[in-house]
């Protein structure tokens, strides 16, 4: 494997602005490391992309090359490329994500975020897989077969963005582009021992995304590091007029938060640890590694605090009815009319519209989006609205208030960001419930709109795979998660002597000697 | 809270307009049945007097000026239909069912 390719997205950046590389250079080692890797023919690879767009990366490298050449970079990343999850519009490459009802579909426009790449300049190597319209918390509900994690390939990469944290987790991409609806970035993030951000909801535009619960998604950024983490957040981030919930006010200074608490001082910063994200249900070795964490940010000169958020019990009940809810009216636009799948009833010579509607829908979607359809419709229909769906929206003020409570308190909150590490492939497939506590402590977040983090926390001991920590500050406040993030992530790699990642399988058998 | 009956299900899936086989109607229900019974909780969990949120970070009506900005051609709106004819999405027959 190329040495290149073990950089970050920073160190890649000053490598192109010194003239050492170029961008057509790292986006060709890129690609090659995913025609060594990403698929093979037993079926045993990463399986991280659904798409590869070589031919589109490297003119976008070219053009950044140029750029780099005439001293007209066009961002902090120009040439830098990265990897986009399957649910964003990218003009002219095919966005299905994850399901069989939108095989071989083709956006006509770009989604925000993904201009905004292609204006910064940052080469799109491809799309990543993820679980079927951002459902589930494993990527084994993609249509298209499941991603498998870097540091073992029988074990699930998280989800649903596993795609983009398995590319990036795997060295297939420096960057990737993730959405969190109630975990999808963070959760990933912390089972690959990747950094993921879940920004302010409103802080990142949404258009062009392809909804699965309105109020709950964002659009974030998938790295190895804090910083680079920052710097993508900066490209992708703010005021966007074709998101009427986009925030109309400038980001905090992201990147130089990061630059800031890299140097490892965390003095009169107050942390609160979530009572009730913590103990009972968490790993052994999960638990450990959080503890052991914190008590760096401690020597650090943080003042660490037990703070209770007595209603984040709820969160998963709340995020259940909520989401699906939500979840069941985004996804009746499939109707098998302007795009996506048309099939008709097996047997039927002329069939109506609706009944096309209903065979396409159930040869399109898969079981978890079936049954998050129903139970939202369930949630939502007459006799059960206000027992439900009216229930939920005021258990969601009252975890909003917990949030401001303890954000009184203290400057941000910490926990374990997955109650486990990777669990095997299959595991869970067929018990929906234990599913869903993967994201027993990321969902509060979503709910409340606040941003959170999750950086790599070390491996937990009985089984050798990577443990997260997650940071939750209060919205708006973004930059909170890259100075206590960044500097927590200074000290744990002091002491490890090296990126987590370092540690992880080479993946290239024929090139391990190379790496260790 | 009740449980979800097999009927139940089966017209939720009407409701939501998906065709559901008797194979997959078997499969779901009972998940359906544990996935309720775990949050059924939440209904004694709010005073009545709490307020209800929709989203989290206040909204308020968001306007632009009226004016005529880019937009998809005709062609760019179709590129994904199933099928087209004259510059039109072509839809099987809407008409003829319980009329």
């Amino acid at each position: 494997m190329s040495q290149l390719i073990r950089r970050t997205a920073a160190e890649l950046a000053d490598a192109l602005a010194a003239g050492e590389t170029t961008s057509v250079e790292l986006t060709q080692a890129h690609l090659d490391r995913i025609g060594k890797i990403d698929g093979s023919a037993d079926g045993r690879g990463i399986h991280a992309f659904l798409h590869v767009d070589a031919e589109g990366a490297l003119a976008a490298a070219a053009a950044a090359d140029e750029r780099r050449a005439a001293g007209t970079p066009a961002s902090a990343l120009d040439g830098v490329p990265i990897a986009v999850k399957d649910v964003l519009a990218t003009q002219g490459l095919p966005t299905t994500c994850g399901s069989k009802i939108l095989e071989g579909w083709v956006p006509p426009y770009d989604a925000t975020v993904v201009a905004r790449l292609r204006q910064a300049g940052l080469p799109i190597l491809g799309k990543t897989n993820m679980d079927e319209f951002a459902m589930g918390s494993s990527t084994e509900h993609s249509a298209y077969g499941p991603t498998r994690n870097p540091w073992d390939l029988s074990r699930i990469p998280g989800g649903s963005g596993g795609g983009s944290a398995a590319a990036v987790a795997s060295f297939e991409a420096p960057l990737a582009l993730g959405t969190d609806t109630g975990g999808s970035i963070r959760q990933p993030g912390a089972v690959t021992g990747t950094v993921g951000v879940k920004p302010t909801y409103g802080g990142v535009s949404r258009y062009g995304l392809v909804a699965m619960a309105n109020s709950l998604d964002q659009v974030g950024p998938v790295t190895r590091s804090v910083l680079d983490s920052a710097l993508l957040h900066e490209i992708i981030g703010g005021h966007d007029p074709r998101d009427s919930t986009s925030i109309d006010q400038p980001l905090p200074p992201l990147v130089e938060s990061a630059r800031q608490g890299a140097a490892g001082d965390l003095s009169g910063v107050r942390i609160g640890v979530v009572k009730e994200l913590t103990g009972e249900g968490y790993q052994a070795g999960v638990q450990q590694r959080f503890d052991e964490a914190i008590a760096l940010l401690v020597d650090a000169g943080a003042e660490v605090v037990e703070v209770s958020c007595p209603h984040f019990v709820h969160a998963l009940a709340t995020y259940y009815l909520i989401m699906p809810s939500e979840a069941s009216s985004n996804l009746a636009r499939f109707d098998a009319m302007r795009y996506g799948l048309r099939v008709g009833p097996a047997g039927v010579a002329d069939p109506s519209a609706e009944q096309v509607m209903r065979a396409s829908r159930e040869a399109g979607f898969g079981d978890e989006v079936k049954r998050r359809i129903i139970l939202g419709t369930y949630a939502l229909s007459s006799g059960y609205y206000d027992a439900y769906y009216g229930q939920a929206q005021k258990v969601r003020t009252l975890i909003s208030r917990d949030f401001e409570a303890a954000f009184g308190k203290v400057d941000v909150l910490a926990s374990p960001t997955a109650p486990t590490t990777a669990f095997p492939i299959g595991d869970k497939i067929e018990d929906p419930l234990a599913m869903y506590l993967n994201d027993i402590a990321t969902i509060p977040a979503n709910l409340a709109g606040t941003p959170g983090i999750s950086i790599p926390a070390g491996l937990a001991p009985e089984d050798g795979l990577p443990v997260g920590l997650q940071l939750l500050a209060p919205a708006l406040a973004d930059d909170r998660l890259y100075r206590v993030g960044a500097a927590a992530e200074t000290l744990l790699e002091k002491q490890w002597g090296g990126p987590l990642l370092a540690q992880a399988p080479s993946l290239e058998s024929s090139t391990a000697e190379e790496i260790r | 809270m009740p449980d979800i009956s097999r009927a139940e299900v089966r017209h939720l899936a009407d409701l939501a307009r998906i065709d559901l086989s008797d194979a997959e109607l078997d499969h779901l229900a009972p998940q359906l049945g544990v996935i309720l019974d775990s949050i059924a909780s939440i209904a004694q969990v709010a005073a009545e007097d709490i307020p209800p949120t929709s989203h989290a970070i206040a909204l308020t009506n968001v306007f632009r000026e009226d004016v005529v900005g880019e937009c998809l051609s005709a062609e760019q709106a179709l590129s994904g239909a199933p099928k087209q004819e004259q510059q039109r999405f072509l839809v099987p027959r809407i008409l003829g069912d319980e009329q």
